[in-house]
C-alpha cells in the first residue's frame, strides 16, 4: 500500500463528511488562531515598550552617588555627595564606550511668567544631555560652553511648560521666567516627545547649565548624578564597567570597599522588561494552547465515533486486502489532515485577527514566524496523538465481525 | 472440470470456546474444488456455512487441518500475509453489498487495487471500467452507490470481486437481499462468469440455487453430509424468462 493511495482514501473519506470534518476542525481553528493572536499581542506589546525605551535613549546610562540602594539600605547624607566635577571630567576624557555625558543636578520649584505659574523641576545639565535623552531643539538654540562657564541664567523649556506659561501662544524664546525668584531667559524650546511608556510627560521639562543650578540655586559643588550614553546599546555593560573603574580609582576605593556610587543602564531595564514580557507571552500562549488541546480532544472524540460508524467499511477494506497498518494509516492521515487544515485556517484567522487589532485598536501585534511554525507543529502532533487511539482501535478490528456489524 | 485444485481442505475443524463450552462449528471438513467450478454450499442456519466461508476467504484460521488456496498453505500464514493473499486471490460478494457510501461505482470497484501497489492509477481505472462493463454497468460508471437499486449495487460488488482477477469468488448469500427477479438476474451473471471459466463458491440456504451450480456441498452441524456434482445444470436465464413480468 503506498502513501499516495492512503492519502487518496483519507481525502475521499473526509470529503464524504465535509460538515463533520469542519466542525471537528473548528476546535483546532480556534485553538491555533488564539495561540497566534495571543503570541502576536504579547510580542507586540514587548516591541512597543522596547520602541519607547529606545525613544527615551536605549543606550542611556545613569550614574548615581551612594551605594546600590536596591537592597533598601538607608544611606547617610554625606554618602550622597560622592560624585564630583573631577569624576565627570575623568569619565568624559577617558571613557571609550560612551559618546556623551552630562552632569545632572536638579531642583524642584515654581516656574513663574507674569500671572502664570507651573510647578516644575529644573535640570542642570550640559549640552550633551540633548543627545543622551534624544531631545532636539524646535525653536531657538541650546546653551553653549560659554553659558556653562559663566553659569548663565538661561534655560530651555519643553512644550508642556510653554503651554502652561504662555497659554496665549506668545513666542517664549527671549522671554524671562522666574524660578525660585531667580530670573532665567528662555533661549530655546524642545521638540515635543509626548508621554513615555511609564506615563511620564517628557515635555514637562526645564533645562539649564548645570553650573547655574549648582551655584545659583543649590549652592553645591558636587553632582547629584550623571547621565551618559553608551556608543551603542550593546556596549552599555562595557561602559558601566569602565566608568566603575574610573570612579573607584578617583575615589581611591580599596578592593574590599564597596562602590560609593551606582550605575544603571536602560539596557538593563529593557532586558528586564523584555523577560517579563516574554513570560507574559508564554502565559498567554499557554492559555491559548489549552484551547488547542481541547480541539485535539475534539478530534479524538469524532474519530472514535467515526471508527464505530464506519466499522463495516473497515471490515470491507480488511476483507479485500487492507492490512491493519493500512487502516491505522488511513485514520491517522484523516486526523492529521483535519488538524493541519484546521491549523492552516487558524493561522490565517489568527493572522487576520492580529492585523485587525493592529489596524483598529492601534495596538502593536507582531506575528512571529516561530509562533506559526510552533502552532503547525503542535497541530500535526495533536493530529497524530489524538488520532492514534481511534486509528489503533480501527486497525485492531476483526474483519469477520466488522463486516457484519449493524 | 480441470484437474487443477484451486481449493483443497483436509480435515478442517474450527472450534469456538464460549465460556466453558466448545462449539464445533466445523468438524473434519475435507473437499477440493477445481478451477472453473461453480459450487454452492448449503445448509440450515448454524450448520457452519459462514465459518467455512471465512476459512476459505482467509479471514479465519481453522483450529485444525490443512487449507491450500491455489496451492499455497494458508494455515501458518500471519495476518498481513493473509491480507495480501485475500487481495490477490479472492473476490468477496456479500449479502448486503458493502459498498462505500457516497462513492461512485468506479471508485468502489477500484478499491481492492488501491491496496495493491503494483497498479498505477490509470491501470486501476482501466481495470475497474472493464470489470463494470463485464457486469453490464458500463453506463453507470459514475453513479454513486446511494443512487442505485439493490441489483445494481450487487453488480458493482461483483465487479469489485472480479477486478483483481481472483482465483476464486466467494459469495455469501449474495442474492439474500434481492427479490426473485433480481436474484435471477444476478444468478444469470454468476452463470456467465462460470461459463467464462471463473471459480465460484456460493453459500446459500436457498436450495433452489443449487440447480444452477455445477456442484453442491451440503453441511450439517459442521460436517459435509453430501458433495454432489450437478449433471443437469439449469439455465438461470431461462428461469428468468419464465418469471412473471413486473407491472412496471
Ligand atoms: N465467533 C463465534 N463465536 C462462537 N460461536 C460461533 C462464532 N461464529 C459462529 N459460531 C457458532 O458456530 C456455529 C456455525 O455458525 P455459522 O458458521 O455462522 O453458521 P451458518 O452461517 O451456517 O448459519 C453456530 O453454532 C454458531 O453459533
Ligand atoms: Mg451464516
Amino acid at each position: 500500500m503506498n502513501l499516495t493511495n492512503l492519502f487518496r482514501i483519507a481525502l475521499k473519506a473526509l470529503s464524504n463528511n465535509k460538515m463533520r470534518g469542519f466542525l471537528t476542525m473548528l476546535g483546532i481553528i480556534i485553538g491555533v488562531a488564539s495561540v497566534i493572536t495571543m503570541l502576536a499581542l504579547g510580542q507586540g506589546s514587548k516591541k512597543g515598550i522596547q520602541d519607547q525605551i529606545s525613544e527615551m535613549g536605549a543606550n542611556m546610562i545613569m550614574i548615581q552617588p551612594g551605594a546600590d540602594t536596591r537592597g533598601g539600605v538607608r544611606q547617610s547624607a554625606s554618602s550622597m555627595e560622592t560624585l564630583k566635577m573631577a569624576d565627570y571630567e575623568s569619565i568624559r576624557n577617558e571613557s571609550r564606550f560612551i559618546s556623551a555625558i552630562s552632569p545632572s543636578v536638579n531642583s524642584a520649584g515654581q516656574l513663574i511668567y507674569g500671572a502664570n505659574n507651573t510647578p516644575s523641576t529644573i535640570y542642570g545639565v550640559s549640552a550633551g544631555y540633548l543627545d543622551i535623552r534624544r531631545y532636539s531643539i524646535d525653536d531657538g538654540m541650546m546653551f553653549t560652553e560659554q553659558d556653562i562657564a559663566t553659569a548663565a541664567k538661561v534655560c530651555i523649556v519643553g512644550k508642556t511648560v510653554v503651554d502652561d506659561l504662555f497659554p496665549d501662544g506668545e513666542n517664549p524664546v527671549g522671554k524671562v521666567v522666574r524660578f525660585n525668584k531667580i530670573p532665567f531667559r528662555i533661549i530655546g524650546v524642545l521638540k515635543s516627545k509626548g508621554y513615555n511608556s511609564m506615563g511620564m510627560d517628557q515635555d514637562n521639562i526645564v533645562l539649564a547649565p548645570y553650573t547655574t543650578i549648582q551655584k545659583r540655586i543649590l549652592a553645591i559643588t558636587y553632582l547629584q548624578g550623571m547621565t551618559a550614553s553608551a556608543i551603542r546599546e550593546e556596549y552599555s555593560q562595557a561602559a558601566i564597567e569602565e566608568i566603575t573603574d574610573i570612579l573607584r580609582r578617583n575615589h581611591k576605593l580599596k578592593d574590599a570597599e564597596e562602590d560609593d556610587f551606582n550605575i544603571r543602564s536602560m539596557e538593563e531595564l529593557s532586558s528586564t522588561i523584555s523577560s517579563v514580557m516574554d513570560m507574559l507571552t508564554l502565559l498567554l500562549g499557554a492559555i491559548a494552547g489549552i484551547s488547542l488541546l481541547v480541539g485535539g480532544i475534539g478530534i479524538m472524540n469524532i474519530m472514535y465515533v467515526s471508527v464505530t460508524e464506519r466499522t463495516r467499511e473497515i471490515g470491507l477494506r480488511m476483507s479485500i486486502g487492507a492490512k491493519g497498518r493500512d487502516i491505522l494509516a488511513q485514520f491517522l492521515i484523516e486526523a492529521i489532515l483535519i488538524s493541519i487544515t484546521g491549523g492552516l485556517l487558524g493561522v490565517l484567522i489568527g493572522g487576520g485577527l492580529s492585523f485587525l487589532i493592529r489596524l483598529l485598536l492601534n495596538f502593536s501585534a507582531v506575528i512571529q514566524p516561530w509562533s506559526v511554525a510552533l502552532s503547525f507543529a503542535v497541530c500535526t502532533l495533536t493530529g497524530i496523538f489524538f488520532g492514534w487511539y481511534p486509528a489503533k482501535k480501527a486497525a485492531k478490528l476483526d474483519p469477520i465481525e466488522a463486516i457484519r456489524y449493524e | 472440470m480441470t484437474n487443477k485444485h484451486v481449493i483443497r481442505l483436509e480435515n478442517i475443524s474450527r472450534n469456538f470456546v464460549v465460556g466453558d463450552e466448545t462449539v464445533h462449528a466445523l468438524r473434519n471438513v475435507s473437499f477440493s474444488i477445481g478451477e472453473g467450478e461453480f459450487v454452492t454450499i448449503m445448509g440450515t442456519s448454524g450448520s457452519g456455512k459462514s465459518t467455512l466461508l471465512n476459512t476459505l476467504g482467509c479471514l479465519d484460521t481453522p483450529t485444525g487441518g490443512e487449507y491450500y488456496l491455489d496451492g499455497v498453505s494458508v494455515r501458518l500464514m500471519g495476518k498481513n500475509a493473509r491480507a495480501t493473499l485475500r487481495n490477490r486471490k479472492i473476490g468477496f460478494v456479500f449479502q448486503s453489498y458493502n459498498l462505500l457510501p457516497k462513492t461512485t461505482a468506479i471508485e468502489n470497484v477500484e478499491l481492492p487495487l488501491m491496496y495493491n501497489p503494483s497498479y498505477s492509477a490509470s491501470a486501476r481505472r482501466r481495470k475497474a471500467v472493464e470489470s463494470l462493463v463485464s457486469v453490464g454497468l458500463g453506463d453507470r460508471l459514475n453513479h454513486k452507490s446511494n443512487q442505485m437499486s439493490g441489483g445494481q449495487m450487487q453488480r458493482v460488488a461483483i465487479a469489485r470481486a472480479l477486478v483483481n482477477d481472483p482465483a476464486v469468488i466467494l459469495a455469501d448469500e449474495a442474492t439474500g437481499n434481492l427479490d426473485s427477479r433480481t436474484s435471477h438476474e444476478i444468478l444469470v451473471l454468476f452463470q456467465r462468469l462460470h461459463s467464462q471459466g471463473r471459480t465460484i463458491i456460493f453459500v446459500t440456504h436457498n436450495p433452489e440455487i443449487s440447480q444452477y451450480s455445477s456442484r453442491n456441498i451440503q453441511l450439517k452441524d459442521g460436517r459435509v453430509i453430501s458433495n454432489t456434482i450437478n449433471n443437469h445444470i439449469q439455465s438461470a436465464a431461462e428461469a428468468l424468462a419464465k418469471l412473471p413480468v413486473d407491472n412496471d
